[in-house]
């Protein structure tokens, strides 16, 4: 029974980094970047919550709203301001450092603002769970909750790229930007649109990461984002589908790794799954194979 | 002198300004600590201040010359300072001379170093970009939690390895621990001094420029700006670049030998051998100019001994805010297409502009 508990506990914690994975990968499909700072807008948005819940006293849904807002602005702000500069730029590194920089700086304004003191997340989930096989098997609330937001999630997002203009001119981008451009793609605009969503769903993700591990301050973000990024390149980058399969994978693979291998060296092992993605296959479960042109 | 100077060729009058620069700079400090001028607390600072310096060199030749990120700079550092650590603690009562003991372990710190940058280096060079970076972060996150898990003892049978903690060592009553997990080393002999920091930087300072300006280090740089160009010359692309990535890691384990033997107690700890070390020290390579050797090593001195000078006015809480600021300002103003045209408009200083070879 502890297995399909660990299980149950590995899809749930799966299904965070699969949301906070989707806005990687959908970041790194369009802007051909890795969005570094991306772990720290989920530390942001759970800050953001928290101050709404305790400080402000809203109920729960608003508080989440206020880190969605915030969030997705945030985003926005650093796309414009740190990374557009830089798309054109002569050398990749440029962008990729300038990203590990507002990582630090959204950490350290984080430090700064809220203090360096772990505060306790409240609950927001009230419900207690459910109950399975004679009391054997508990799933708690939180769990049932995330792994239901990781879905509905998922399939909307599927559908909106799908079927959707916006949906549209963010593969058209993703494919081919110029081509994008030539057909009246707003090329801009739907890069900061990715930023966006990607931002929108870090927020959620950072409110269900910190209910399940009420713990928060301002390093919470940087170690799950670095394994949403692991899940993301898992399933094969730029592929939604992908980071859902790579972010559960991982979860479940973390949390088995914690109760039967070593709990000190879990972090080990995800970075080792990294590894051996990478060089078994570097394109990922789900990914495409990118042709270098000369 | 002065004439043989003017005669020399570009780069080897550089690389003797470089060089000049260090060895002033010792005289100078060092005739200050001896005329008592200065405080204890620079005196402190002396040591970490070499090993920032080649820390930053060595991960300048892999971004500036190689041209890849590596975020892991700081596991190689770990690799180095525990290995030779190890090595001293366990000799300290056998070889009694400390020169000789630390230069025995500063052989064994690099090669140790050198031999896990070839180990990692091999499947890590196969990528390239963002993910060569994030898989070298891995896998200085793994050294650095493989060593907190470590714990080795010593005893009348031998050695003693365990990964769980100081009981399942197993060991005789007379055993002593050696690594003790989280708590690490404790009672490294402190066998590091200024001077032979000093001479770390000029043999770091010495193999990096000559590795630039060799046939070697124009082939890695080949690589750098176009690999399948650089490939379908005949360049051994691997080779080089297992070379620049080796060199580079086995430096930085010279420079963790230098840390550690300057500290009583040595654990590995986000801040020293993380993810943070490794951004700080990629924060003095940027700073400095990536590429530039002469750089990094006046923005790791400075950016050190900024926040002791500063001490006073509460510069150190917001350190590595502005260290954050500075790496987005020093990237945007030097990379982006916009900052670079309204730099050759308006800052040119007559200086003749270079036609890049499309």
């Amino acid at each position: 029974m502890s297995f399909i508990s660990y299980l149950v506990n590995g899809l749930s914690l799966g299904s965070v980094y699969a949301i906070i994975a989707l806005g990687y990968t959908m970041v790194y499909g369009i802007a051909k970047m890795l969005n570094f700072a991306h772990g720290d807008v989920i530390m942001i948005g759970a800050y953001m919550a928290l101050i709404s819940l305790t400080q402000l006293g809203l109920p729960v849904l608003p508080a989440i709203l206020v880190a969605v807002v915030v969030c997705t602005v945030l985003g926005v702000v650093i796309e414009r301001v740190a990374y557009k500069p830089l798309r054109n730029a002569s050398s990749s590194l440029a962008v990729l450092i300038t990203a590990i920089g507002v990582s630090y700086l959204l950490q350290n304004i984080a430090l700064l603002v809220f203090g360096a003191n772990t505060q306790s997340f409240p609950s927001v989930i009230k419900w207690s769970g459910v109950s399975l096989a004679g009391g054997r098997l508990n799933i708690s609330g939180v769990t049932i909750v995330t792994i239901a937001a990781c879905l509905v999630i998922m399939i909307v997002l599927t559908l909106f790229v799908q079927k959707s203009k916006p949906g549209q001119a963010m593969r058209a981008v993703s494919e081919d930007r110029g081509a994008a451009q030539l057909m009246g793609i707003n090329v801009n605009g739907t890069i900061a649109m990715t930023f966006a969503i990607g931002s929108a769903l870090a927020a959620v993700a950072g409110v269900l990461l910190c209910s399940a591990y009420p713990t928060l301050d301002p390093y919470t973000g940087a170690m799950p984002g670095i394994k949403a990024f692991v899940a993301a390149v898992f399933g094969g980058i730029g592929s939604i589908p992908g980071a859902f399969i790579g972010g559960l994978l991982l979860g479940i693979i973390e949390i088995l790794g914690r109760a039967y291998i070593s709990s000190q060296m879990a972090d080990a092992i995800v970075f080792a799954v990294l590894i051996i993605v990478l060089l078994v296959k570097p394109t990922g479960l789900l990914g495409k194979k990118i042709q270098e042109k000369v | 002198m002065l004439k043989k100077l003017k005669t020399m060729k570009k780069t080897t009058r550089s690389n003797m300004i470089t060089y000049g620069i260090v060895i002033a700079a010792f005289i100078i400090l060092q005739t200050l600590t001896y005329t008592g001028n200065l405080s204890s607390l620079l005196q402190g600072l002396l040591v970490p201040l070499c090993t920032y310096v080649i820390l930053a060199v060595s991960l300048n030749l892999v971004v500036g010359i190689l041209g890849e990120l590596s975020l892991g700079h700081a596991g190689f550092m770990c690799v180095g300072a525990f290995s030779s650590a190890f090595f001293s603690k366990c000799m300290r009562d056998v070889i009694t001379v400390a020169p000789l003991r630390f230069f025995l372990a500063l052989l064994i710190g690099i090669i140790v170093a050198a031999i896990f940058g070839i180990i990692i280096g091999i499947p890590v060079l196969r990528l390239k970009g963002d993910y060569l970076a994030i898989v070298t972060l891995a896998f200085g996150e793994i050294i650095k939690n493989l060593v907190n898990v470590l714990f080795i003892g010593v005893d009348s049978n031998g050695f003693h390895f365990s990964t769980k903690d100081i009981m399942d060592l197993n060991m005789e009553a007379d055993g002593t621990v050696i690594v003790n997990g989280p708590q690490g080393i404790t009672g490294t002999p402190k066998d590091s001094t200024f001077l032979i920091g000093t001479i770390l930087v000029l043999i770091t300072l010495f193999i990096v420029l000559n590795l630039i300006n060799s046939r070697d280090g124009r082939a890695i740089m080949a690589i750098r700006d176009n690999r399948i160009a650089a490939e379908s010359i005949g360049i051994n692309v691997t080779k080089y670049k297992l070379m620049a990535f080796t060199v580079s890691a086995a430096l930085a384990g010279a420079a963790g030998v230098l840390y550690s033997h300057n500290l009583s107690t040595l654990s590995a700890n986000t801040n020293n051998f993380g993810y943070n070390m490794s951004i700080s020290i990629l924060v003095f390579v940027v700073l400095g100019g990536i590429g530039s050797i002469r750089g990094s090593m006046i923005a790791a001195v400075i950016l050190t001994l900024l926040p002791e000078l500063l001490r006073g006015y509460s510069f150190s809480d917001y350190r590595m805010l502005i260290y954050a600021i500075v790496l987005i300002l020093m990237m945007l103003f030097n990379w982006a297409p916009k900052a670079i045209e309204w730099r050759e408009k308006y800052l040119s200083f007559g200086k003749r502009k270079k036609e890049a070879v499309k």
